[in-house]
């Protein structure tokens, strides 16, 4: 499957490096949306959800990370590698190579996905993973940013998981496995720069759930949160 | 046109002369750009900004040199080491000689703005016939007879070097004598500095597009109108905007977050200072040379008699305020009566900061400068959309100060009226019972909509529109010398992730002064006010019919025409003697000012007879605007949006054989 991935990326690169131009200029754009402490009732965790792309108007290649550390032990761990192209004027179609590093056992995916901004503005990032085992992943993540002021910005966040199979080693459950909501008021020093204060809660559900309680992890719990929102 | 090979703009790499150039910013009032008697006065005074070089003979040099206008130094792109580059002044009838020397470290190039000429001396790399750009160090000569005369630009048409400071005024005397009278003689031209790297500008753009504006609309916002029209109005009004995913305060991409808007080189913070006497006439030539900033220009105290548009001198028109595209020209007579002083004020369009200067008899006298004007929201016809039974609230039939409208005659459907007689007079909001109709020519569902009687044809756009706003019945063919805007079909090209809007049903917006000008209780300058003063050169009816798209994804910032932007649209094709009519549909929420080189662009404004003849023509959202060109100019040439940052794609090569 890997070497399948790395053609489909290939053939996506030549199409594109030929192209170029003041009317369609090569860029790139890192965004780390989100690195941010979560004050739990145990050690504090340190997150970092951010993403990275480089190309050109249409197609570009995408890269996401989403990193959790908790007692200076990376609990969670998750890169994407994603060829991306535009495919309506809102949205991009996605597809590439999911890795989880943590938890153990490592995992590899299939990604496919949109992402986009939907009507009403929701920023919406909708993925499809297929493992190697068959265990099919589908993330949804939206997100709304409301104007206060034009530099402070109340973003709530929606994400939802649910998953084909259980497995127990990771501690997923099929079905509706979690759901996070935030609530994040950031303010803007400048576009690129904005410290954040917010509260994000979580619950998992269903055999996840159960997992969770049999490893004496609570299923519901609420975080306050604080971070910066960099890009570049 | 932007050339795609130009190495990034490098910021004092190589500079040849290195020297602030402070007093443009820091050097106070000084009279600069003084052309008439003012000019003596402006000599006494502490002067480094552009000046006058007359004559037919001209050496100009490109250079860079570090300038101030924000506290921050930085590099901009001079001539003569002046930013603005200096007047040129030449004189109709003349031949003009232009040695330009480009000691940038990279390619460079000028062109004429409205100017005719041989493409060869257009100075577009690429495109002018023959003409690849000047190259570091190398030295390029103009030379082409001068054949008209009027108020004029010239310009960088390489990279971004016209955002960072190459453009200048170009003064073009006649032979035989302006009809109008004057005592002084200056030429205001406005600009937008940014201490940004236009690279960097254009790459935030693609990144977020709407990074420099802040004027949305936000909780304050939401709060006022949940107050004012209750929440079923509200979300009604806010609906649109959302499913579209457009905001409703997009007037602008780049605007005085990073703009330093200039008068004739001068921050606001200075004013640029143009002396006069009580009781004389003062001819003020208004150029806008920004890269990327409408302005909206007015003198509160004085009522300004607009004489020439685009260099050409028109039926004159007191106005209270205009609107300036980018690259369009207006001349205009102030005639102060008293002694006092006044605040020439040009606000950008998207109200974020003004460029300022002062009309005063006495250097010591200044005058207040007024509020910036309320940030306005654009409003469904600038989506070229009908909104059957909406709130009532739009457009050209509400711009109440120049069009009062009786309550009654507010019908749904009305809001884009804007109905053409054949004479020429512009009637907004006509109420439907004064329409006159051929008899037994009443079709089903006329009763508000758009009627066109001047040849008895008839037509209607707005009863046909079903609830989802398809056009359905209109066969008739647009008639674009009556203003009856028939049905709109686009391209397939116009359908795909490049292009997040097209207009339903765009309509004629001669009358319509444009979004933050209507209703503002002054008289504003419309393209309908433009009359050309003396009979239309080319009296033939167009040859043939050709529609612009105006297209582009504002998220993606991507723009295009047709829905495909330059390097990948083949070149137009014109036949040298052809009468062409060109009409724009704009499927964009924003003004797009589209040049046209090396012909004369005849905006089809009422009368036939007496078209203006104009070289940069708005386009306003969601409208269609229509004009004729003769084409009698061969070779090739540019024609684009003059929106720096749109350029690069909303743009097409001409050529005509």
């Amino acid at each position: 499957m890997k070497s399948i991935l790395a053609v489909v990326m290939f053939v996506g690169l030549s199409s594109t490096v030929l192209a170029g131009g003041a009317d369609n200029p090569l860029l790139y754009k890192v965004m780390i949306d989100k690195l941010e402490l979560r004050n739990t009732s145990g050690p504090n965790t340190l997150v970092l959800e951010a993403d990275a792309w480089v190309g050109y108007d249409l197609n570009k290649f995408w890269f996401k990370t989403d990193v959790e550390r908790t007692d200076g032990n990376t609990e969670e761990a998750e890169v994407q590698f994603l060829y991306s192209r535009a495919i309506a004027p809102f949205w991009d179609i996605q597809a590439g190579w999911r890795h989880d590093i943590k938890p153990k056992p490592t995992g590899d995916y299939l990604a496919l996905g949109f992402k986009g901004l939907s009507p009403y503005q929701f920023d919406v990032d909708a993925g499809l993973f297929i493992g190697e085992s068959g265990q099919v992943n589908a993330r949804l993540d939206a997100e709304y940013e409301y104007l206060l002021t034009q530099k402070l910005i109340l973003s709530p966040e929606l994400e939802v998981n649910l998953y084909s199979k259980n497995d127990a080693e990771v501690g997923i459950g099929s079905g509706l496995s979690d759901v996070e909501l935030g609530l994040r008021l950031r303010y803007e020093i400048r576009r690129e720069f904005a410290p954040y204060i917010g509260v994000n809660w979580t619950r998992k559900f269903g055999q996840t759930a159960d997992f969770a309680r049999a490893d004496g992890e609570d299923t519901s719990d609420v975080q306050f949160v604080a971070g910066i929102r960099i890009w570049f | 046109m932007i050339d795609n090979n130009d190495p990034r703009y490098k910021r004092g790499v190589t500079l040849t002369r290195r020297r602030f150039v402070q007093g443009l910013a820091m050097g106070g009032a000084f009279a600069g750009m003084g052309l008439g008697s003012g000019s003596v006065l402006a000599a006494a005074l502490k002067r480094q900004g552009s000046s006058t070089l007359s004559g037919t003979d001209f050496n100009l040099t490109i250079g860079q040199q570090a300038v101030n206008f924000t506290g921050a130094p930085r590099i901009g792109t001079t001539v003569n080491g002046s930013l603005p580059a200096p007047i040129l002044r030449w004189r109709e009838g003349d031949i003009v000689t232009l040695r330009v020397t480009n000691l940038l470290p990279e390619t460079s190039s000028i062109h004429w703005h409205g100017i005719i000429l041989p493409s060869a001396m257009d100075g577009v790399p690429g495109i002018a016939n023959g003409f690849a750009g000047i190259k570091p160090g190398e030295t390029f000569t103009y030379q082409f007879p001068v054949t008209q005369s009027g108020t004029y630009w010239y310009h960088s048409h390489s990279g971004f070097q016209e955002q960072t400071g190459l453009y200048g005024p170009i003064i073009i005397d006649p032979t035989a004598p302006d009809p109008f009278t004057y005592d002084r003689d200056y030429v205001v031209m406005f600009s937008d500095w940014t201490d940004e790297d236009p690279t960097d500008v254009y790459a935030k753009l693609k990144k977020l597009s709407h990074y420099y504006n802040f004027n949305e609309r936000t909780h304050k916002d939401l709060m006022k109108d949940l107050k004012e029209k209750g929440l079923a109005v509200t979300w009604n009004d806010r609906k649109m905007w959302n499913q579209m995913r457009m905001s409703q305060r997009d007037f602008s991409d780049v605007t005085g977050h990073t703009y330093t808007f200039l008068t004739n080189g001068q921050t606001p913070a200075d004013g640029w200072i143009g002396l006069f006497k009580k009781g004389q006439k003062v001819r003020l030539r208004f150029i806008n040379g920004s890269a990327m900033t409408f302005f909206d220009v007015r003198i509160p105290g004085l009522k300004m008699t607009v004489v020439a548009a685009d260099g050409q001198n028109i039926e004159p028109v007191v106005v209270d305020e205009f609107r300036m595209g980018v690259a369009e020209t207006y001349d205009v007579i102030v005639e102060p009566k008293d002694d006092r002083a006044y605040t020439i004020f040009a606000q950008d369009i998207a109200r974020s900061g003004f460029a300022r200067g002062t009309l005063t008899p006495d250097i010591s006298m200044t005058a207040t400068v007024p509020e910036i004007d309320s940030v306005p929201n654009l409003e469904h016809g600038d989506m070229g959309m009908n909104m059957m039974g909406g709130a009532g609230h739009d457009i050209a039939s509400m711009n109440g100060s120049q069009h009062q409208m009786p309550t009654e005659s507010m019908m749904p459907g009305m809001e884009h009226s804007q109905h053409q007689m054949g004479n020429g007079k512009m009637m907004p909001g006509m109420k439907h019972e004064q329409v006159q109709m051929p008899a037994g020519a009443m079709m089903p569902g006329m009763d508000h909509g758009q009627h066109q009687m001047s040849d008895g044809s008839m037509m209607s756009g707005m009863d046909q529109m079903t609830g989802n706003g398809q056009m359905e019945i209109n066969k008739l063919k647009p008639n674009p010398s009556d203003f009856t805007a028939g049905p709109v079909s686009h391209a397939q090209t116009e359908y795909g992730p490049q292009v997040d809007m097209r207009a339903d049903s765009p309509q004629y917006r001669l009358d319509d002064p444009g979004v933050g000008l209507r209703g503002n209780g002054r008289r504003v300058l419309t393209y309908s006010d433009l009359r050309a003063l003396r009979t239309t050169y080319d009296h033939r009816d167009p040859d043939r019919e050709l529609e612009l798209h105006l297209t582009g994804n504002m998220g993606r910032y991507i723009w295009s025409i047709n829905g495909i932007k330059h390097s990948d649209a083949e070149p137009l094709r014109w036949k040298l003697g052809e009468r062409v009519r060109i009409t724009f549909v704009n499927d964009t929420m924003m003004n797009h000012p589209m040049h046209l080189h090396g012909m004369w662009s005849d905006l089809e404004t009422g009368d036939n007879n007496y078209l203006p003849r104009k070289h940069t023509v708005i386009v306003q959202p969601g409208s269609r605007i229509s004009y004729r060109v003769t084409v009698d100019a061969e070779g090739g040439w540019a024609y684009h949006c003059h929106l720096l940052y749109h350029m690069p794609g909303m743009f097409r090569t001409v050529i005509v054989s």
